[in-house]
C-alpha cells in the first residue's frame, strides 16, 4: 500500500491539452474518486498513474517513488476496467491468478489468495466458469477480484459499473465500498456518476476542461462548492442559479431576484455579502431542497413567495416542482403531502440559510 | 339506438399482403436456391468427373462410352500411382513444403500483426497497407526477378537453391505471408484494448501478451490463416514448375503434370487419380476446421 501523488501532470495529444497540471496527494488508504464530464482528462490522469499513458510534463509518485518511465507492470497497481477485460479464455479462477502466475507465485498461494478473493467477492460457485457464462455483475466481480488477488499498493478503477443496469449498480457500490473497507488499499476511481463519486468516495476531485476544479470530501463539496461547476455538477437534481443582484432597502441587504421579488439576507449571510459591488451581476444558488413549500417550512432565513410550478415530478418521499423564475427554471424539491399541481399557485420558502452566491462572469463563489 | 357503418367510398382498394415478410423471404429463399444448385452442380462436376475416370482402365477412357458412367471399375490407376515411388516423392515434397510454409507463415504473420495491430509505432499503418499491397502482385510477375535473386544468390554464395523443393518453402511465404498477416491484423484489431492492458498491468511482457492472451483468443483467425497457406502452397503450380525441374525434387501439382503427360500423350486415368489424392489434405483439413475458418474469416470484419 501506497501514497500516491501526482505533481504539475501534463498530458499532450500533439497540440490539444487534456490534462493541463495537476496537482493531488492520495494518502494511504484513501479512496479518491475522479469525476467530471466527458473528456474532463480524469481517465487520461488515471490512466498515466498506470502506465498506460505517456506523460508529457510533471511527476508522478507512487509510495515516494517516481514512477513517470516505470512500466505498468512494475508499478505494483491493478485496474478494474468499464468492460470488465477478463480474458475471454481462461475461467474465473485462471482470470484471477494470472497476474500471480507470471511472476510465478507458489501454487499453494496462488489457490489460497484466489479462494479468499473468491469468498471475499462471493464468486466461490463461480470459479471454474468462463466469462461468457456470468452475468454483467458477476463479470465486474471477476475483474474486481483479479485486482484484489495481486495485492497491489494502488487500486485504479475505470468506471466500473457504467456498463451495469441501475439497480445492479446500487448493488456494485456497496460491494465495492466493503472491499475498499476491508482491504483499505488506496484507491483511484474514475466515473461521470456524481451519486458514485459522493457515496465511495473519501475525497472527490472534480474535474473539469483538464483542470482540477475542487477537491474535498462530498458533504464539503456538496455544501460548499468553489465553482459554478461544482455546485452544478455535484447534487441531483442539479443546483439553481437565479440571475440577482445586491440591494439595500430599509437598511437591509436584499437580494433581487425579479423586479417585484427580493429576499432579505439573514444577518450572517448580509455581512459576508456586504462588501460586494451592488451592480455585480450575481447568480443565486439555491438546492432543490432549499426552495421547499411554505407549509412545513419556517424559520429564521426562511422566506416565501408564490410560484406556479409547470411540471410535478412526484418521487414518492419527495415530490420536484420545476416553475419559471426571472428568465430560467428553478426545481424545488416539497413535501408529497402538499398538494403541488401543475399550473396551480404554490406558496414556496427558500431558506437563505443555504443560499450560495455567485459572480456571474467568472463563476467563483462569495 | 341503430349503428350505423359509415362505408368510405375513397378509401384504398389495395389488396393488404398479409404475411408479407415470409413471402419475400420464401422468395429471396427460392432465388437462393436455384443458385447454390447451379454453384454446387458447377463445383461438383469436375470431381465427380476426375472421380470417374480415376476408376476406369486407359482402354475404357478412350472408347467412346458414356463418359460419366464406369463400365468396368478397376483401382488400378491406384495402385500404379500409389506404388510409384515416384508420386510418394511428389506427395512427400508437397508436404515436407506446405508444413514449412506454414510455420515459417505463422512464425512471421502473428508477430507482424501483432506489433501492426497493437504496437503504436510510427508508419505502422502504412506498412500494414503496404503488405497488403504487396499480396496484390500476381506471381506470374514476380518469378522473374525471384529466379534472377536465387541465381545470383548461387553465384555468390554456392549455395544452389533452383531445382531444389526447399526454394518454394523460401518462395511461397512471398504468397502466404502478406495475406495471413492481413488477416491476423484485422483479427487482432478486433480484440479489445483493455484486454492488453489488462495483461500488461498484470505483469505480462509484449510477447507473453501475445502468446498467452492474443493467440488464444484469436485461435479461429489464425486457423484460417493456417489453411489459408496450407491450401495455396499445396495447390500452387506456377512457382514449381518454374523452380523445380528433376522428378525427385518436383512437387504434386507439378510432378503429375510432368511425368504423367508424355509429349502428347496424356495418362488421363492417373492424372486424374492424382489429382484426386492431391486434393485430398486440403480437403480433409478443411472438414475438420471447417467451423474455425468461417468464424476466423468473418470474425475480424466487426468490431466487437
Amino acid at each position: 500500500m501506497a501514497d500516491v501523488t501526482l505533481r504539475k501532470v501534463v498530458k499532450r495529444y500533439d497540440d490539444v491539452e487534456a490534462v493541463r497540471g495537476i496537482d493531488l496527494d492520495i494518502p494511504d488508504h484513501e479512496f479518491v474518486v475522479l469525476v467530471g464530464p466527458s473528456g474532463c482528462g480524469k481517465s487520461t490522469t488515471l490512466r498515466m498513474i498506470a502506465g498506460l499513458e505517456d506523460i508529457s510534463d510533471g511527476d508522478i509518485m507512487i509510495g515516494g517513488d517516481i514512477v513517470n518511465d516505470v512500466p505498468p507492470k512494475d508499478r505494483d497497481i491493478a485496474m478494474v476496467f468499464q468492460n470488465y477485460a477478463l480474458y475471454p479464455h481462461m475461467t474465473v479462477a485462471e482470470n484471477m491468478s494470472f497476474g500471480l502466475r507470471l511472476k510465478h507465485y507458489p501454487k499453494a498461494e496462488i489457490k489460497q489468495r484466489v479462494t479468499e478473493a473468491a469468498r471475499m467477492l462471493d464468486i466461490t460457485e463461480l470459479i471454474d466458469r468462463k466469462p461468457k457464462q456470468l452475468s454483467g455483475g458477476q463479470r465486474q466481480r471477476v475483474a474486481m477480484g483479479r485486482a484484489i488477488v495481486r495485492n497491489p499498493k494502488v487500486f485504479l478503477f475505470d468506471e466500473p459499473l457504467s456498463n451495469l443496469d441501475a439497480k445492479l449498480r446500487v448493488q456494485m457500490r456497496i460491494e465495492i465500498k466493503k472491499v475498499h473497507q476491508k482491504v483499505r488499499t488506496t484507491t483511484v476511481y474514475v466515473t461521470h456518476d456524481q451519486v458514485e463519486a459522493m457515496t465511495l468516495a473519501d475525497r472527490v476531485v472534480v474535474m473539469n476542461n483538464g483542470r482540477i476544479e475542487q477537491v474535498g470530501p462530498p458533504n464539503e463539496l456538496y455544501h460548499k462548492p468553489a465553482t459554478r461547476f461544482v455546485a452544478s455538477f455535484i447534487g441531483s437534481p442539479a443546483m439553481n442559479f437565479v440571475p440577482c443582484r445586491l440591494e439595500d432597502i430599509g437598511g437591509t441587504l436584499h437580494v433581487r431576484v425579479t423586479d417585484t421579488l427580493a429576499f432579505p439576507l439573514p444577518g450572517v449571510r448580509a455581512s459576508r455579502y456586504n462588501s460586494v459591488s451592488r451592480d455585480t451581476k450575481l447568480l443565486l444558488g439555491l438546492r432543490p431542497e432549499h426552495v421547499a413549500d411554505a407549509k412545513f417550512n419556517s424559520g429564521a432565513g426562511v422566506e416565501t413567495f408564490d410560484a406556479t410550478p409547470d411540471v410535478i415530478e412526484p418521487m414518492g418521499m419527495e415530490t420536484f416542482v420545476y416553475f419559471p423564475l426571472a428568465g430560467g427554471q428553478v426545481c424545488g424539491r416539497v413535501n408529497p403531502a402538499v398538494d403541488a399541481r401543475a399550473g396551480a399557485p404554490l406558496r414556496l420558502a427558500v431558506d437563505l440559510n443555504h443560499m450560495h452566491l455567485l459572480n456571474e462572469a467568472t463563476g467563483a463563489v462569495i | 339506438m341503430t349503428s350505423v357503418t359509415v362505408i368510405d367510398k375513397a378509401a384504398p382498394t389495395r389488396k393488404i399482403k398479409y404475411g408479407s415478410i415470409s413471402r419475400d423471404r420464401a422468395w429471396a429463399l427460392k432465388w437462393s436456391y436455384f443458385f447454390l444448385v447451379i454453384f454446387t452442380f458447377m463445383s461438383l462436376v469436375p470431381p465427380i468427373y476426375m472421380l470417374i475416370t480415376s476408376l476406369k482402365s486407359s482402354t475404357e477412357i478412350s472408347a467412346a462410352t458414356n463418359p460419366w458412367w464406369v463400365f468396368h471399375p478397376t483401382l488400378e490407376n491406384y495402385s500404379a500411382l500409389l506404388g510409384s515411388s515416384q508420386f510418394l516423392t511428389f506427395f512427400r515434397n508437397s508436404a515436407l513444403v506446405s508444413i514449412f510454409v506454414v510455420i515459417i507463415t505463422m512464425l512471421i504473420s502473428v508477430p507482424a500483426a501483432f506489433a501492426l495491430a497493437r504496437m503504436r509505432f510510427w508508419g505502422s499503418a502504412t506498412i500494414a497497407t503496404g503488405i497488403f499491397l504487396t499480396y496484390l502482385i500476381p506471381d506470374t510477375l514476380l518469378f522473374l526477378p525471384l529466379f534472377k535473386m536465387f541465381a545470383t544468390f548461387s553465384n555468390w554464395t554456392g549455395i544452389e537453391l533452383i531445382n531444389h523443393w526447399y526454394v518454394l518453402v523460401i518462395v511461397y511465404p512471398t504468397l502466404t505471408v502478406p495475406f495471413c498477416t492481413w488477416i491476423m491484423i484485422g483479427y487482432f484489431a478486433s480484440i479489445p484494448k483493455e484486454l492488453d492492458e489488462a495483461a500488461i498491468i498484470d505483469g505480462a511482457s509484449w510477447f507473453q501478451t501475445l502468446t498467452r492472451i492474443f493467440i488464444p483468443v484469436a485461435l479461429p483467425g489464425l486457423i484460417a490463416a493456417t489453411i489459408f497457406a496450407f491450401t495455396v502452397s499445396w495447390a500452387q503450380f506456377l512457382y514449381p514448375m518454374v523452380f523445380t525441374t528433376s522428378t525427385d525434387q518436383l512437387v504434386m501439382p507439378a510432378g503429375i503434370i510432368t511425368t504423367l503427360i508424355k509429349g502428347d500423350v496424356f495418362n488421363w486415368g492417373q492424372i486424374m487419380t492424382g489429382a484426386l489424392l492431391g486434393a485430398a489434405p486440403p480437403l480433409i483439413i478443411y472438414a475438420f476446421l471447417m467451423d474455425y475458418y468461417v468464424a476466423g474469416l468473418t470474425a475480424g470484419a466487426t468490431k466487437g
